[in-house]
This record gives C-alpha cells, sequence and structure tokens, in this order.
C-alpha cells in the first residue's frame, strides 16, 4: 500500500467523475428528487375512503347513520346508488372502495326487534386498505348506537346502569399520532442511499473494461488494494454528501422527530454508505459488461431493499425462510436504525446487534472485494 | 423496408444468443425476485408480540387476556410483573403491544364505573398499529358483549336493556382479506417493468458507446426501422417474462384467476409498449452506459413505488396524483388486479387500456425522433 499511489488513483477517479458532468448531477440531484416524490407519495394514512350510499328507507335514522360515516372523515360519499342492483357496477368500475346498504325497514326493525343490520360491501382488491376500512365502518356504527341507545333510554324514561363495560385507553408511544410519514421516511433515506450507492461504484471497473483503460491501468505499478480505495474514496465523500442531504430533509423539512444522537447517525451512516458501495464495486468487479453489472446490481439493491428491509412490510409477519433471505439484506440494519435512532432515540448501546451486523458485513465485502480484483487481463 | 428491419432483429437475436448468460439472467432471478417477493409483500398483522402485565389477577382479567390469544393476532411474549417491565419490553422492541390491567379491573367491570384497560402500542410502524389497535378495540367490544349477557341474565332481566344497528362487512373479491392476493399481481406488474426498462435503457447507449452506432448510421436502416428492430425483441422477452411470472402467480401462490386471458394479454402488451418506449427514451437520452442506468434508477424507483403497489393513490397530495397519470405501471397494475380478482373485461377498463396506449405511443414516438436528432 502506497499513499502516493492510492492518492494518485482517487485523483483519477475524481477527474473522470469530474467529466461526466451529467452523472455527477444525477449522483447529486437524485436523492433529492427522490426525497420529494416518495418523502410526499408514501403514505398510508387511509382516509376519506370513497363510500357508495345506497339509502333504501331514507329516514331521519337512516340519513344519521350515513353522517356517521362521514363524520371524522373516515368515508366521503363517492355516489348516491338507486338500488342494491348499482352496487355490483359500481365495484367493477372502481368508483367506490365500500357500499353502504340500509334495509326498506330499517327503523321499524330496529325498535321491535332492539337489533337491525346494514351491509357494508367492500372491494377488497387492496386487503389493506379494506381492514382499516371496516375498523372505520365499525367505528362509525358504533358512534350511531350511542346515540340510539341514549335517544331510546330517554324515551322509555330509563337511567342506564350498564355494567360490563371497558373503557380502553389506547396509548401509542414513538409515534403518537400515528403519522406513516414517521414511521416510513427514515426508511426512504435507507433506500435512497442504498440505490445511489450501487449505482455509483457498480460500473466503475467494468467500464474500464469496456473502453478499453483496464490494460493502461494494469500496466501502472498500483496496486490491487489501491485500485479499490481510490475508486472508492470520491463515492464515498458523495455518498456522505447524499446521507447528509437525505437526513437533514427528513430531520427538517419532513419533520421526522429526531431523538437520538448525531454521533449514532454519522457512524451508522458511514458504515452503511461503505457497505453499500463495496457492494456496487464488487459486482463491477466481478462482470465486465456495463450492461450485465448493471443488471446484477438492480437486481440486488433495489427490490431487496424496498421489500426485504422492513421499509414498508414488516419483517416479522414474514414467513421463516423469507426472514432468513434478509438477514443478508444489509439495508434492514441500517432501516432499524434509522427507525430507532429518529423516533425512539436509541443510542449506540440499544442497537449494538445491528452495528455490528453492518461492522461484519462492511468488513466481509471489502475483503471479498479486494481479493477479487486481480490485475490479469484474462 | 421488411428486409432491413429482418436484418436489424437477426443481428438483434444474434447479438443475444452470444451472450451465453443472457437466457440465465433473464430466467432464473425473475423466479427467485418472485417467489422471494411474492412472500415477503405483506401488511398482515398476526401473531404480535405482546406484554402483559395483569394486576387484578382475576377471573375476569385473565378472561380478557385469553380473548386476546384466541384471535391468533397476539402472541404472549411476555407475562411482565411491573409498569418498568413493560416499558423495558416496548423499548427494545421485545413488544409491540403491552397489556396493562390494573387492580379493581372486575370489581369496577361489576359495579358498572367502566373499568380502564390500558392499552401501549409501539407507532414506529404506523400501519401495523392502526391494524392492531381496530383489532384490540374489536376484542374488547366482544369482551363486553359476552359480559353485558353474562351481567344481564345473572340479574334475571330479559327485556333488552338498549338497542343497536349491527354492520355487516361483506369483502367482495377476496373474502379472506389475504393481502397476497393484492401483492402478488402487483409484484408481477413490478418485475416485469423492471426487467423490460432495464434491457431497452441500454440497447441505443451501448452500441453507441461501444462504437456500432456509427456503423448502423452509414447503413441504410431509418430511424423508425432502427427503433422498431430494437423493440420487438425485447417485446417478446417481456411477454415471456409477464406469462412467466403469472403461472408463478397462480400455480404457486394459487391466486384466483376470474378474468379472461384476452384481457391479459391485450393489458400486458399496451403495458410493455409504454414499458419498452420509456427505456429506449432514456436511451437515446444518455451519452454513456452508466448515465442510462443511473436515470433508469433514478425512474423506475418512483414509478415503482407511485404506483399504487402498496401506497394508496388516493393518500398522496394531489400534484404527485398527477404525476402518477403519466406512470404506465399505474394502470397495469388497476388492469392486473381487475383480471386477477374482479373478472372484469375490457367495457370496464377501457380507460386504463387507453392511457398505456397513448403513453406507449408518446414515448415510442419521442425516441425516434431523439434518435433521429442525434443522427445529425
Amino acid at each position: 500500500m502506497n499513499l502516493r499511489r492510492l492518492l494518485a488513483m482517487a485523483f483519477k477517479e475524481t477527474l473522470q467523475i469530474w467529466r461526466d458532468p451529467r452523472s455527477l448531477a444525477i449522483a447529486l440531484l437524485m436523492p433529492a428528487m427522490q426525497m420529494g416524490l416518495l418523502g410526499y407519495g408514501v403514505s398510508l394514512d387511509i382516509k376519506r375512503v370513497p363510500l357508495c350510499v345506497n339509502d333504501q328507507e331514507n329516514s331521519q335514522l337512516s340519513r344519521t347513520l350515513v353522517q356517521k360515516f362521514v363524520a371524522s372523515d373516515w368515508f366521503r360519499i363517492a355516489e348516491t346508488l338507486p338500488d342494491e342492483r348499482a352496487v355490483r357496477g359500481a365495484m367493477d368500475r372502481g368508483a367506490c372502495a365500500g357500499a353502504l346498504t340500509i334495509p326498506v325497514n330499517f327503523s321499524r326493525t330496529l325498535t321491535t326487534t332492539g337489533t337491525a343490520s346494514v351491509q357494508v360491501v367492500f372491494d377488497a382488491t387492496d386487503a389493506n386498505t379494506t381492514d382499516i376500512a371496516i375498523g372505520y365502518a365499525q367505528g362509525a356504527v358504533a358512534l350511531a348506537n350511542q346515540d340510539v341507545a341514549s335517544q331510546w333510554l330517554s324515551g322509555h324514561g330509563a337511567t342506564a346502569v350498564l355494567t360490563g363495560t371497558v373503557d380502553l385507553e389506547p396509548r401509542v408511544w414513538f409515534n403518537e399520532g400515528l403519522d406513516s410519514r414517521n414511521f416510513i421516511i427514515p426508511g426512504v433515506v435507507a433506500i435512497i442511499l442504498g440505490l445511489v450507492g450501487a449505482q455509483l461504484t457498480s460500473l466503475t471497473v467494468s467500464r474500464e473494461w469496456e473502453r478499453g483503460t483496464m490494460e493502461q491501468l494494469i500496466s501502472t505499478p498500483v496496486a490491487a488494494l489501491e485500485v479499490m480505495l481510490g475508486k472508492l474514496i470520491p463515492y464515498f465523500l458523495i455518498g456522505l454528501f447524499d446521507a447528509a442531504f437525505c437526513l437533514c430533509t427528513a430531520a427538517f423539512w419532513f419533520q421526522v422527530p429526531f431523538r437520538g444522537g448525531i454521533g449514532t447517525l454519522v457512524l451508522t451512516t458511514a458504515l452503511f454508505t461503505l457497505v453499500v458501495l463495496g457492494i456496487g464495486y464488487l459486482v463491477s468487479v466481478r462482470i465486465r459488461s456495463q450492461l450485465g453489472a448493471s443488471q446484477i446490481a438492480l437486481m440486488l439493491t433495489m427490490l431487496p431493499i424496498t421489500l426485504l428491509s422492513g421499509y414498508t412490510f414488516p419483517l416479522d409477519q414474514m414467513p421463516g425462510p423469507i426472514r432468513a433471505v434478509s438477514l443478508v439484506v444489509y439495508a434492514r440494519y441500517y432501516v432499524s436504525i434509522l427507525r430507532s435512532v429518529f423516533l425512539k432515540g436509541s443510542g449506540v448501546g440499544q442497537l449494538a446487534l445491528p452495528i455490528l451486523a453492518l461492522v461484519l458485513y462492511a468488513g466481509a465485502i471489502i475483503w471479498i472485494a479486494a481479493r477479487a480484483f486481480r490485475k490479469r487481463l484474462d | 423496408m421488411f428486409e432491413r428491419l429482418y436484418v436489424m432483429l437477426m443481428k438483434e437475436f444474434l447479438e443475444l444468443r452470444r451472450d451465453r448468460w443472457a437466457l440465465f439472467r433473464l430466467v432464473v432471478p425473475l423466479l427467485i425476485q418472485m417467489v422471494v417477493f411474492g412472500y415477503a409483500a405483506t401488511f398482515t398483522v398476526s401473531h404480535v408480540a405482546t406484554a402483559v402485565l395483569d394486576l387484578d389477577q382475576s377471573q375476569a382479567s385473565r378472561e380478557l387476556v385469553s380473548h386476546f390469544v384466541a384471535t391468533g393476532r397476539f402472541d404472549v411474549v411476555d407475562v411482565a410483573g411491573s409498569q418498568d417491565r413493560i416499558t423495558s419490553d416496548i423499548d427494545s422492541g421485545r413488544a409491540v403491544v403491552a397489556v396493562v390491567i390494573h387492580a379493581g379491573f372486575a370489581r369496577m367491570l361489576w359495579n358498572g364505573q367502566g373499568a380502564p384497560l390500558q392499552v401501549v402500542v409501539d407507532g414506529t410502524n404506523s400501519n401495523t398499529a392502526l391494524i392492531a389497535l381496530g383489532y384490540i378495540s374489536q376484542i374488547v367490544t366482544q369482551f363486553q358483549a359476552s359480559n353485558t349477557i353474562q351481567s344481564l341474565s345473572t340479574r334475571g332481566g330479559a327485556a333488552p336493556l338498549t338497542i343497536s344497528i349491527t354492520l355487516q362487512p361483506r369483502p367482495w373479491f377476496n373474502e379472506g382479506l389475504n393481502d397476497r392476493w393484492f401483492f402478488i399481481p402487483g409484484v408481477i406488474g413490478t418485475l416485469t417493468l423492471i426487467q423490460v426498462v432495464s434491457l431497452t435503457a441500454f440497447a441505443v447507449v451501448r452500441e453507441r458507446e461501444v462504437g456500432t452506432l456509427e456503423q448502423i448510421m452509414v447503413s441504410p436502416i431509418r430511424p423508425f426501422e432502427f427503433i422498431l428492430g430494437k423493440t420487438v425483441p425485447f417485446f417478446l422477452i417481456g411477454l415471456g417474462d409477464v406469462a412467466l411470472v403469472t403461472a408463478v402467480g397462480i400455480l404457486w401462490f394459487r391466486i384466483p384467476f376470474v378474468g379472461s386471458p384476452t384481457t391479459m394479454l391485450l393489458g400486458a402488451t399496451l403495458f410493455l409498449l409504454a414499458a419498452l418506449g420509456l427505456g429506449l427514451l432514456l436511451s437515446t437520452l444518455s451519452r454513456t452506459q452508466q448515465q442510462a442506468f443511473a436515470l433508469q434508477f433514478f425512474l423506475v424507483n418512483p414509478l415503482f413505488i407511485l404506483s399504487g403497489f402498496a401506497f394508496p393513490i388516493a393518500a398522496m397530495p394531489q400534484a404527485l396524483q398527477w404525476f402518477t397519470l403519466i406512470n404506465p405501471l399505474r394502470y397495469f397494475l388497476v388492469v392486473i388486479r381487475a383480471v386477477f380478482l374482479k373478472g372484469i373485461g375490457i367495457a370496464d377498463l377501457w380507460p386504463q387500456l387507453g392511457a398505456m396506449a397513448l403513453l406507449g405511443l408518446a414515448m415510442l414516438t419521442l425516441s425516434i425522433l431523439r434518435f433521429r436528432n442525434s443522427l445529425d
């Protein structure tokens, strides 16, 4: 290892980055665009679910019930349907996510038998949204029931002493408003860094092969390790810049509560950047055509990072073998670190396990990549 | 014209055949991804790690806890001895939900005061937390219902104390609310998009970088024929991809396919045209493969995230909703989900199909124009 040769290599790589301003612009602007698009676009807050209403009775009671669905922004009325047959058409067209049907004898059935049912048909294609919407519908009916019950009791001159009631006191910790943005944005930062990093380095060696400059590089006295470090240093700086930008946007623009320490954040971010760049470099060394390298890099990063990192889909709900696969998805450690540092304010001590995983990962990748590059032409 | 096009196609297929690993790279990763992501993409909330602190130790409190366990939604991972233990369970992530039953729960339940039940939920994952809270309130409602009847019968009252409306939720198209049925069609569309765009994004720029574009320029081939020659092989590959992953979805994941294969084929064809157009446009916009690659990374991820794959488009800000109108994946996901689960046909899906056709035409035309410009 020779410092002069290492610096020369880093200088050459920097020059190359500098001379391709379009790629540099993409590397610097991409995180900004992605933060904007994903930060705003990624939301699971389901509100104002479009509801079609088929009120066959149209009484005061039925209108009160419909009103409860629209209250608190759970549902909005998309269409009023004339009869039950129209429900199918509306669902097929996708005009609404749910259709409420109130039967003709609704009020009379309720007062004579003490109970009456209304039906809500849901387009359950999106099971998650439906699950939440069913919860909302139950909430709306419960609200209506409070009104109905108190009217009924006062109408009969009775005072209610109901036994057996439980007052549920839910407390939500770490993300008090259940704002999905606070949950997802730290993950978005990890995704963007993972993608940018792999994109930066995954063509750096195969490009030399394809352009024919590898022969020149091999004829110089530079050592394999110096090539690797020299190539990684400038990208590492770009990666750190991108990371700082994304993290600041998350904390200051999107106002995700930041409760942890800056030191923990810097340490883990640097580690993660190293892992990501190392993976890109490894792909680049192994695959000599730029097309092949880019396909492998894309395949190794985009979907695994988005689907197996726990950034949207909770890892603990996946089947065992898939959970085992997710252990090699390095982004999962960084996603959980970022989330804990931001929302829970965890320090290095509590995060020892994921940090250790990242350290091991970085070490292994760098070691393999250093050995994979041979200064030989065949 | 046909002769030149034929020669161009031969050249493309030859190039594919020369690449020994091409077939392997096209099929194996696709299959692996389909299976892994088919299992990974789920919002299901079940077996949530739950800590219980029962300070009442009464029959009622034990019954309440058993109501939680009976649903299969909550697994008791820790029977805590103190409030501090509950705090550390949630802090460390050992438990996501904590149920705290205070002393005097049973007494307050029976004398009509309303027994307080404290539930702590880790809101880090807001979606899981929201759904878990919904389940918890259902469980509590059931518990109340069973106890109200009990208390009524012990008092010998026969008349209904109060009246109530009941809700009958009927989830159509997916009665079991199985969210794999929702996500797997989405995975099919996404994998196809990524595969096709990543193949075509390099199509033109590679010729430029390797230096063979000059040779093509001096040949009598026209820009239109050149782009078409680049499109057809990738279109066939894309169609094969769709067939392959759809087969995995139906045969392996057992997703019902109630619609017509013709609608699916039409949807896939139009979607592939749009995806190919996008890839070629990227290719003509880049000078080096590095740029094409970066552009593709830069575009495909937002297309995927902003397609309604997991995040409802209705939950996005208005400006972004407009942006999704130029996203072909958005339309294809509607079509593919509708064909799989709803079984509706072209009569209901024409807006989506039309939009994809327009997008495809626009992008292919743009890339031909761009290519012609770059020739001068």
